[in-house]
């Protein structure tokens, strides 16, 4: 891709790349996944919770946990770990969901950092930082994502019937975009039944709701335990995409990110997360194909850069996101 | 007892602290926890210079900045381009960061905050205003001086000992230093007109107004004063430790603590909290082995919260 003497070039033959748009649509897929249990919180309960990247470490770290140490099968162990995050967010909201906002966010926050601390120095049971990828006895290896492997290696086998060479990644694109949809059609949903209405009424006016006899805490544990569901489903796609488990993976960033995902699609707009995922991923991972005569290291700081500016613009200009309802919900207060 | 703690949870809070210290000197000996807790004052001292200025920001803006440990940051760079690569010493490079990143402070209060006040925003769109902030800061960071891990240059190999207690010299500056300016914190928010009004502020912004106060005036002081305290501490721990891109946000979760714990706005408590802390979690260390401290603090945090989130040196108004 040399272009010579010119200082800044756009190549678009990467655009029509199959691998490259697998690579953004598998992070966007996980990312969308993370950031459906955002909106539920914040753009549906109005509980603003900054532990997402820690419901994803729980998640990711249970299941490879309990494959290798525990010797379950990855089946079992993915229902598991699912239960075991859902249990955690209880854990944390119990006491915590009767803050005040700020708060609750500062404490899930933290609460992240205390998962991903304890990720890097509980050594014996994380591998610390050198991550969780396998187990060697003898010549035998176990690694967590063994079982995924052989069922990713069967779709492919049935790809290559009618595709000669078939891109790697497909069949975990396909797995996480179905579980999009899922989560889209079935959080759409139950926005409609009587428990999605209290839980907007439950943003709109804590008080009031629970002067109707509402026990209010229950709903926003509730809120707060599917948004880890879906935290732990995508701690385990990221960690089969990655193909390894390690702390620096579960950084407050992710959920910071996230954030920058859910006010790019809208508040209160489930289909708004899928739009903001793509979006916001094709800009970072589009910015490789402006080939700019930086280093990599500079291209790294842009691309924080521009998440900031992004953020940064859309909450001066438009707050309610790209595609949210400015009636349904503004960051005002 | 309960209505002890209610009435003087900071007394209750000491004495606790107290019990387990002694406690600590039986198990451990007298010179591993006086050790211990130098050490724990110089942490300290850190973390009461950037909890200052957090808490007045936040009490009086009601803005939780995420972006104050990337103020930090910024400072120890700064200093870092005065004292490393122009080769002035250390005192200017702290002088001329302080300057900077009071600056970076009042910019960001005209450009962003006060703005957004007027348009009437919410705490969660400045909340996460403050992360693109963070954001840009630190990409800022990272386009100028890459990712590698820098130092000031300090002594990092002499030390002084006194009572059969061994500081390095870097240490003793950063403690001598941090100690004086937050007494001098001290007697400015406690006793100059300054200080008087921007805890007025902090306790009600309109009230204050209405009191006559040239509100606009002293939320720009206290930027000013906010970022150059944020400065001070980044070349601080840069001295102590190193520089590195992520370092302000290593540093904000123990700052948000001190800030919490001192109760949200009240500037006072923020720097006995931040010094308590940086004592706490070096105390930590003769109980647990010492990576497991950060871990500590944070928990230290969730628990107060959950417990008495208005803080030990607050009043009731978090729930």
């Amino acid at each position: 891709m040399s272009v010579g003497a010119l200082p800044l070039a756009v190549t678009f033959e990467a655009f029509t790349d199959i691998g490259f748009w697998s690579g953004v649509l598998v992070v966007a897929g996980i990312y969308a996944v993370v950031t459906l249990g955002l909106q539920l919180n914040v753009g549906f309960t109005g509980i603003v919770n900054f532990g997402q990247a820690g419901f994803m470490a729980v998640g990711g770290y249970s299941m490879a946990i309990l494959v290798l140490e525990a010797g379950l099968s990855f089946w079992l162990a993915l229902p598991i770990a699912v239960l075991v995050t859902m249990g955690f967010g209880l854990l944390i909201g119990l006491p915590s969901l009767r803050l005040r906002g700020d708060y609750f966010a500062i404490v899930t926050l933290a609460m992240a950092e205390v998962v991903r601390l304890v990720a890097q120095n509980a050594r014996d049971l994380t591998g610390g930082n050198k991550g969780l990828y396998c187990e060697f006895e003898g010549v035998n290896q176990t690694c967590f994502d063994d079982a995924w492997r052989s069922v990713s290696d069967s779709m492919l086998g049935f790809f290559e019937s009618f595709w000669s060479d078939p891109e790697p990644l497909l069949p975990l694109l396909i797995v996480i975009w179905v579980t999009v949809v899922l989560g889209v059609v079935a959080l759409t949903y139950l926005q409609g039944t009587p428990w999605g209405r209290v839980l907007r009424a439950v943003r709109e006016d804590e008080d009031a709701t629970r002067a109707l006899g509402k026990n209010t805490l229950l709903y926003k544990l509730q809120s707060l335990m599917i948004s880890a569901l879906l935290g732990a489903l995508a701690g385990f796609f990221l960690a089969l995409f990655l193909a390894t488990i390690h702390p620096d993976d579960y950084e407050p960033i992710v959920t910071f990110f996230a954030f920058g995902v859910l006010i790019l699609g809208g508040l209160a707009n489930y289909k708004g997360v899928v739009v903001g995922a793509i979006l916001l991923w094709t800009l970072l991972e589009g910015t490789r194909f402006v080939e700019l005569p930086i280093s990599e290291e500079k291209t790294a700081a842009l691309r924080f850069a521009i998440v900031g500016a992004v953020l940064i613009g859309l909450m001066a200009f438009r707050p309610q996101g790209l595609f949210g309802k400015r009636e349904e919900m503004v960051l005002g207060d | 007892m309960k209505d002890f703690f209610d009435a003087r949870p900071a007394l209750v809070a000491f004495g606790v602290l107290g019990l387990i210290a002694l406690a600590l000197v039986v198990a451990e000996g007298l010179h591993d926890v006086a050790q211990a807790s130098l050490n724990g004052l110089t942490l300290g001292t850190i973390y009461a210079l950037g909890a200052v200025g957090l808490t007045l920001v936040y009490g009086i803006l009601r803005l939780v900045n995420f972006a104050h440990g990337d103020f930090l940051a910024f400072g120890a760079y700064i200093a870092y381009l005065v004292n490393v690569t122009w080769g002035l010493p250390l005192a200017a490079a702290i002088v001329v960061a302080m300057a900077a990143t009071a600056l970076l402070g009042l910019a960001s209060e005209r450009l962003m905050w006060g703005p957004m006040r007027e348009k009437g925003a919410g705490w969660l769109q400045l909340l996460l205003m403050t992360i693109g902030l963070a954001f840009v800061i630190r990409s800022a960071i990272q386009w100028f001086w890459g990712n590698e891990i820098r130092t000031l240059d300090v002594n990092v190999t002499d030390s002084v000992e006194f009572l059969g207690l061994r500081i390095g010299q870097t240490e003793l500056m950063v403690v001598v230093v941090g100690i004086a300016v937050l007494v001098g914190v001290g007697l400015v928010v406690r006793f100059s007109l300054l200080g008087k009004r921007m805890r007025a502020l902090s306790d009600s912004l309109a009230l204050a107004e209405t009191a006559g106060i040239d509100t606009k005036r002293v939320i720009l002081y206290t930027w000013l004063f906010a970022g150059a305290l944020a400065g001070l501490a980044g070349v601080l721990s840069g001295a102590l430790t190193n520089l590195r891109p992520e370092l302000g946000f290593e540093l904000l979760l123990p700052i948000f603590a001190a800030v919490i714990l001192g109760g949200i706005g009240n500037p006072f408590g923020a720097l006995s909290a931040g010094l308590v802390l940086g004592v706490v979690i070096e105390l930590s260390t003769l109980v647990v082995e010492p990576r497991w401290k950060l871990t500590f603090g944070f928990l230290a945090l969730i628990i107060a919260l959950v417990i008495r989130p208005q803080g030990i040196f607050g009043q009731a108004r978090a729930a």
